[in-house]
């Protein structure tokens, strides 16, 4: 995995509440497989209409966002489906990172072992940030990961809170398995205490 | 720690599988039960990458359900070909790593998340994975139980441990009784209007209170597999009487000596008096009415009694906002009396409504009347097992001779990856789990309902206050 960088990029603004993984990637498409990319397929019922042309009203469709590397949505962001191809789709897509007021479970989870970044920010924040980037489209923010915070095209900064041990392993871009491997004595001692204590599992 | 400390169920079961706990807050949490299915065809790659075996093949199990056809248990009948490869590497992957896996030729063949408890291979006390969502299901029986995803699962098959932050609690008590025709269902959609889609972000819920101890595991179990339409970490239920007498004699329940110190290991684990709960949310059960949504978030659920709402009326920009887009998208206009809108397609099925419970009260609707000939029905049994159940009850006769089309077993309508799709602006009556924007199909109106009002909207066409048809 690559270490995650200081972003200087485009960011575009959703701001649309409870944005489930289906909306993100559509169920269809997630028998493909991953060595040909799911970037194509990101958001793609919203981004095209029926017949496979672009709809000009949406956020990426849009000249000054289709560079967007950042995507600074709503609260429950990534909701519902546990599928990983919503990190993937992102990924490949080009975005590094997510702000939002609160994210799905599965899908936090999920965007950290794909190198990618998302950020909790308390609401007021997010909008103050769509504010800044909708009063000049196409403008850049930077996210710094290891100072943890952002700067909006205004100038403002944001402080976020993230737990250090994700951070550290993006920072470094360590595998997480590659670390847990790292643990296997104590797994094995656990192992052997679990066999005693529930001997039926 | 002290003894004197009461902790809640949560908190014992996350204690005792802690393998380490780290200074940061995050802990290696160790998974006794590991569930796959027709969707974990990335993390066997991830394993493969790594020349990485499954470590605990023993407590690994699995079935295909996501890409099944539910019209034959023939594999040929999966004509999609990177549907049938999905299919296959399952099984395939299952033999590579001697893992047991239900086919497509054993009955005991379903959605994982009816297999699972049926089976007896979700127990009180576990801490249970698989990667999809719906896994909080398993919670039901009192287990620690939350979906993951495709990294999660290759880590789980590599090191039978998973990297967890430990996550706030939240006691949801239903109190006192459920009217009439009133079903875990519609309590489930009465609390995710209450506390709302985010509601629950980074919290494991218990569910307490005499109407959730009243409910049969069956009942618990689609509670519990809703918690994250809720965005809960995991739902649970506390094990009691109605769990063990579920438990006893399932085929991997355990056995004789064990089995007395599984129930007494059981019995423990309820949250202690006095447990202190990150927050408590109550409902009164008498007040919870049939439900139907009316939108494409699991929030958007309302009586039947009531109205189509009023984006203008909402304080919340955003949700206003999204609450236009949702009624164009769902094809409805403010105001409208939920049993006034028409259906065309009803579903019943699902991880969430298809257990033989689900199936009984459905069919006690649909028994002597007929589908609305403008509507198409179908019923999708969660497992093979349950099928057989419900056949030699002759539910099947029921559904049949009513109009529903009768189906093998399958995650079908849910999520339509098997080709089983809602059309372009039909609307569906559908007893899953998801009402998102698409789910069903490319501009599938999807209203959740329990089976019951499932059954009673295949019947008159529209969408009904099944308390009408009680009596009947």
């Amino acid at each position: 995995m690559e270490p995650f960088a200081r972003l200087d990029v485009i960011a575009a603004p959703m701001p649309v509440p409870n944005v489930d993984t289906d909306q993100i990637i559509p169920a269809r498409f997630l028998r493909k497989s991953r060595k040909d990319g799911f970037g194509q397929y990101l958001f793609h019922d919203l981004r095209y209409d029926e017949t496979g042309r672009e709809r000009a009203t949406f956020v990426l469709n849009q000249p000054a966002y289709r560079g967007a590397r950042v995507l600074v949505a709503e609260r429950n962001f990534g909701c519902g489906s546990s599928r990983e191809h919503a990190v993937y789709a992102l990924w490949d897509h080009g975005f590094r990172a997510v702000i939002a007021p609160s994210f799905g479970d599965i899908f936090y989870g999920n965007s950290f072992k794909n190198g990618f970044l998302p950020i909790v920010l308390p609401t007021e924040q997010v909008a103050a940030l769509r504010t800044a980037i909708e009063a000049e489209p196409g403008a850049h923010v930077v996210v710094d990961l290891a100072q943890q915070q952002v700067t909006g095209p205004d100038g403002a900064t944001y402080r976020f809170e993230i737990d250090s041990f994700r951070r550290d392993l993006l920072l470094r871009g360590i595998d997480e398995l590659d670390f847990t491997l790292s643990h296997r004595a104590d797994i094995e001692g656990f192992e052997r205490r679990l066999g005693v204590e529930t001997p039926w599992v | 720690m002290t003894a004197a400390t009461p902790r809640t169920m949560f908190e014992k079961i996350w204690g005792r599988h802690a393998v380490v706990q780290r200074d940061d807050g995050q802990a290696l949490l160790y998974i006794d039960r590991h569930l796959i299915h027709d969707g974990s065809r990335r993390a066997f790659e991830l394993l493969g990458e790594r020349n990485l075996r499954v470590r605990r093949p023993d407590r690994t199990f699995g079935t295909p359900d996501h890409y099944v056809s539910t019209t034959s248990r023939d594999i040929a009948a999966v004509t999609d070909p990177d549907a049938r490869l999905m299919v296959e590497a399952i099984t395939k992957n299952a033999v590579a790593h001697q893992v047991t896996v239900f086919g497509l030729d054993d009955p005991r063949q379903g959605i994982i998340h009816v297999v699972g408890p049926e089976q007896g291979l979700s127990q009180p006390g576990m801490t249970l994975v698989a990667g999809d969502s719906h896994t909080s299901t398993h919670g039901a029986m009192g287990a620690l139980a939350f979906g993951i995803g495709a990294s999660e699962v290759g880590h789980v098959l590599a090191t039978q441990t998973l990297w967890q932050k430990k996550p706030k609690t939240m006691r949801i008590s239903v109190e006192g009784n459920l009217g009439p025709g009133v079903t875990a269902k519609d309590v489930i959609l009465a609390i995710i209007a209450k506390i709302s889609a985010a509601g629950a972000v980074g919290h494991v819920i218990e569910y307490a209170g005499s109407a959730i101890r009243g409910l049969s595991v069956e009942g618990r179990l689609t509670v519990c597999n809703m918690s994250v339409e809720a965005s809960a970490r995991a739902g649970m239920v506390a094990p009691d009487d109605t769990t063990i007498a579920y438990m006893e004699g399932r085929p991997y329940a355990p056995k004789g000596a064990h089995w007395e110190a599984a129930v007494k290991l059981w019995r423990a684990l309820p949250s202690d008096p006095g447990a202190r709960f990150d927050r408590e949310v109550t409902l009164d059960a008498a007040a919870i009415m049939p439900m139907v949504t009316w939108g494409t978030s699991p929030e958007d659920a309302v009586a039947i009694t009531g109205r189509i709402p009023d984006p203008a009326a909402h304080p919340d920009a955003e949700k206003r906002a999204a609450m236009v887009k949702a009624l164009d998208y769902m094809g409805l206009k403010p105001g409208t009396a939920l049993d006034t809108v028409l259906v065309d397609r009803v579903f019943i099925g699902s991880c969430t409504n298809s257990r033989i419970e689900d199936l009984r009260l459905a069919a006690g609707i649909v028994k002597g009347r007929k589908v609305a000939a403008s509507v198409q029905a179908m019923v999708v049994p969660g497992s093979g097992l349950v099928k057989r159940e419900a056949e030699a009850e002759g539910l099947d006769r029921i559904f049949k001779d009513a109009g529903f089309e009768w189906r093998e077993a399958g995650c079908s309508m849910c999520v339509g990856m098997n080709g089983d799709l809602v059309d372009a602006g039909q609307r569906c009556a559908s007893t899953s789990n998801r009402n998102f924007q698409g789910r069903q199909g490319r501009g599938a109106r999807t209203h959740l309902v329990s089976p019951t009002m499932a059954a009673a909207a295949a019947v008159t066409g529209h969408f009904t206050d099944v308390r009408a048809l009680l009596s009947h």
